[in-house]
């Protein structure tokens, strides 16, 4: 046991379960030994969406939830020595560890280091026109929109430095989502940096948690197929590795949601594009000789993962500032719904062709057709199954022009006396849009840097 | 026992299951049978071009199709089906994340053996078009 390390997952995404990290954290303090916990909370768009918020207050563009998320564990992880390594510092690393270290004073933490990783954000350093864009988005159209965000997809290494300064707590901005879990398990095991088959082990490790309960019974429900105890209550993953690299996913003890061949298998693949070539800054992951057993009740052990060395590159994800988007919803339910649904829609792509409206635009019946659809609508045009109960219309419209884009929304609400019969529950609404292009950066063109100070030089 | 006893047509949903991830306009669907038995059935019937054809209407341009048969499993990587990807689609799910039902909605024949467990199909007699989806 001696030579195993631990790695739970408190949040898969900025929006996640508040209250998932304390079983993780409880059941890893349990278990006595050395481990660490990860959040994983900058989805692509959401430096984007803190570097607004940054512009609004300069104190903030930090994962929000931050505080409520830590609050309760990090007394608990400094007695245990539990690392806490997070990307929650979004868009400002600095204001997130200020805003940790007001915390640890409150708790009484006086001598808690927290470590700063930095450098991912490269808007001032390096000119996008200069990088190569990044395969699978070579079709997006940016449109000339300002740039919001550029940040670049650090490896583990600043982390690790972080750690071996001493650091309790690490925040980052942008890392690549696997370095999060790699990075405690190089500082405990001391990985060679080249060592791409333990490194592979890692990054297997990053890559099955970074998503949360996703490993763990969510997003996997569907009663009487594959059924999941107490879904109000998914217990978040731990990973168990050893110092050769072996691995085993659980999770927190006395939770509900369940690890079996089935969640893993899905996780696994989950984003995953050629499996024998999964790209992280770290490593180059295959997959294609992995092999799953289960153990024993929500343990399975993963095996036969294989490292390449890490790709030459970095990848960038860039957000510019996009079109608007406005939204409408209306209802209608009981005999001859579907009649009424259909005549809503026509009313409403007639409305916006005599207004002359600059937009594109669809219109869903939910309940009918929408998600599977398209925006020239085939399925729910093509429906000929039974009279839905309800159905609920929905107008979505884009463009450059807000005050256009507001005006088609606004062609929903005036349903509610020029509609069909019947018609109520409008809601409408509309938002400006960022569109994101992601590109390959030189590893010498990006400077990460770590540092790490006690709670009370942060505020200094 | 004859090589087409026991066979019946249903939905991929009753002999495996799916979830979907997006990169831009790109989205992965991963496949896996209940029962590991039936990949050689899924691998033959499930292939890259029916995959295409059930997401041509959201202007899919390519499917690839990756075997994993020491996981018994299957990843379909389709391209431009995500109507720009979540920052420009006009779709309430713009991630595609509900991608994975319309895959398990493809009719496969197969086996009775290989049906998922509790599947309404598993026992003799059931007709499959009483739970066939109203769109194509």
């Amino acid at each position: 046991m001696r030579d195993l390390y631990l790695i739970g997952n408190g949040a898969g995404f900025s929006g996640d379960r508040i209250d998932a990290p304390v079983p993780v954290v409880r059941t890893l303090r349990e278990r006595g030994l050395p481990a660490a916990i990860f959040f994983e909370v900058l989805g692509e768009r959401t430096v984007a969406l803190a570097q607004l918020e940054r512009r609004r207050d300069p104190a903030r563009g930090y994962e929000p939830m931050l505080e409520r998320l830590l609050a309760p564990i990090l007394a608990p992880c400094a007695e245990s020595g539990i690392k806490i390594i997070g990307n929650f510092g979004g868009a400002n690393p600095r204001g997130a560890a200020r805003c940790i270290a007001r915390l640890a004073l409150e708790l009484g933490l006086e001598t808690l280091k927290i470590g700063v990783v930095e450098g991912d954000d490269i808007r001032e350093t390096v000119a996008l026109d200069g990088l190569e864009v990044y395969e699978a988005d070579a079709g997006i159209d940016v449109a000339n929109g300002a740039l919001v965000a550029a940040n670049a997809y650090l490896d583990a290494q600043p982390i690790v430095a972080a750690l071996g300064d001493g650091a309790d707590v690490v925040v980052t901005g942008r890392t690549g989502d696997p370095s999060l879990a790699l990075a405690p398990l190089i500082h405990h095991f001391g990985w060679r940096a080249d060592d791409w088959d333990r490194l592979a082990v890692g990054a297997t490790a990053g890559h099955l948690l970074e998503c949360g309960a996703q490993v763990t019974g969510g997003v996997f429900l569907d009663p009487g197929y594959k059924d999941v105890p107490d879904p109000a209550d998914i217990g978040f993953p731990i990973a168990e590795v050893g110092a050769e690299g072996s691995l085993v996913i659980t999770k927190a003890a006395d939770t509900g949601g369940l690890v079996d061949l089935r969640t893993v298998t899905e996780q696994l693949l989950y984003e995953v594009h050629d499996p024998a070539h999964y790209v992280t800054p770290d490593v180059v992951l295959d997959m294609t000789g992995i092999t799953l057993a289960q153990e024993g009740p929500d343990r399975v052990r993963v095996e036969g993962m294989r490292g390449r060395p890490r790709p030459e590159k970095l990848k960038v994800t860039a957000s510019f500032e996009g079109s608007f988007l406005g939204e409408g919803e209306v209802s209608v339910a009981g005999p001859n719904c579907l009649a009424r649904a259909r005549a809503t829609a026509e009313i409403l792509r007639e409305r916006l062709k005599r207004r002359g409206l600059d937009v594109r635009a669809r219109v869903d019946l939910i309940g009918v057709a929408s998600v599977l659809d398209a925006d020239a609508g085939p399925l729910n045009r093509g429906y000929a199954g039974p009279e839905p109960g309800e159905v609920r219309i929905r107008l979505a419209a884009s463009g450059a022009d807000a005050d256009s884009v507001d005006q088609a929304a606004r062609e929903v609400l005036a349903l509610l006396c020029c509609g069909a019969a019947g018609t109520g529950g409008a809601r409408w609404r509309t938002t400006p849009r960022v569109v994101t292009r992601s590109y390959l950066a030189e590893r010498s063109r990006v400077q990460p840097r770590s540092s790490c100070r006690l709670s009370r030089e942060w505020l200094g | 026992m004859s090589g087409t006893e026991g066979l019946v047509d249903v939905p991929l949903h009753e002999v495996a299951h799916a979830r979907a991830g997006d990169k831009g306009n790109r989205l992965n669907i991963s496949l896996v049978p209940y029962r590991p038995e039936a990949f050689e059935a899924l691998a033959e019937q499930v292939t890259a071009e029916r995959v295409h054809d059930l997401f041509r209407h959201r202007g899919a341009t390519r499917v690839e199709r990756y075997d994993l048969p020491l996981i018994h499993a299957f990843n379909f990587v389709i391209d431009d089906v995500l109507e720009g990807g979540v920052n420009s689609s006009l779709n309430l799910d713009g991630h595609g994340k509900t991608q994975s039902f319309r895959l398990l909605s493809m009719l496969v024949r197969v086996p009775r053996r290989y049906l998922a467990e509790n599947s309404p199909f598993a026992g003799a007699g059931q007709d499959p078009s009483a739970l066939a989806l109203g769109h194509s």
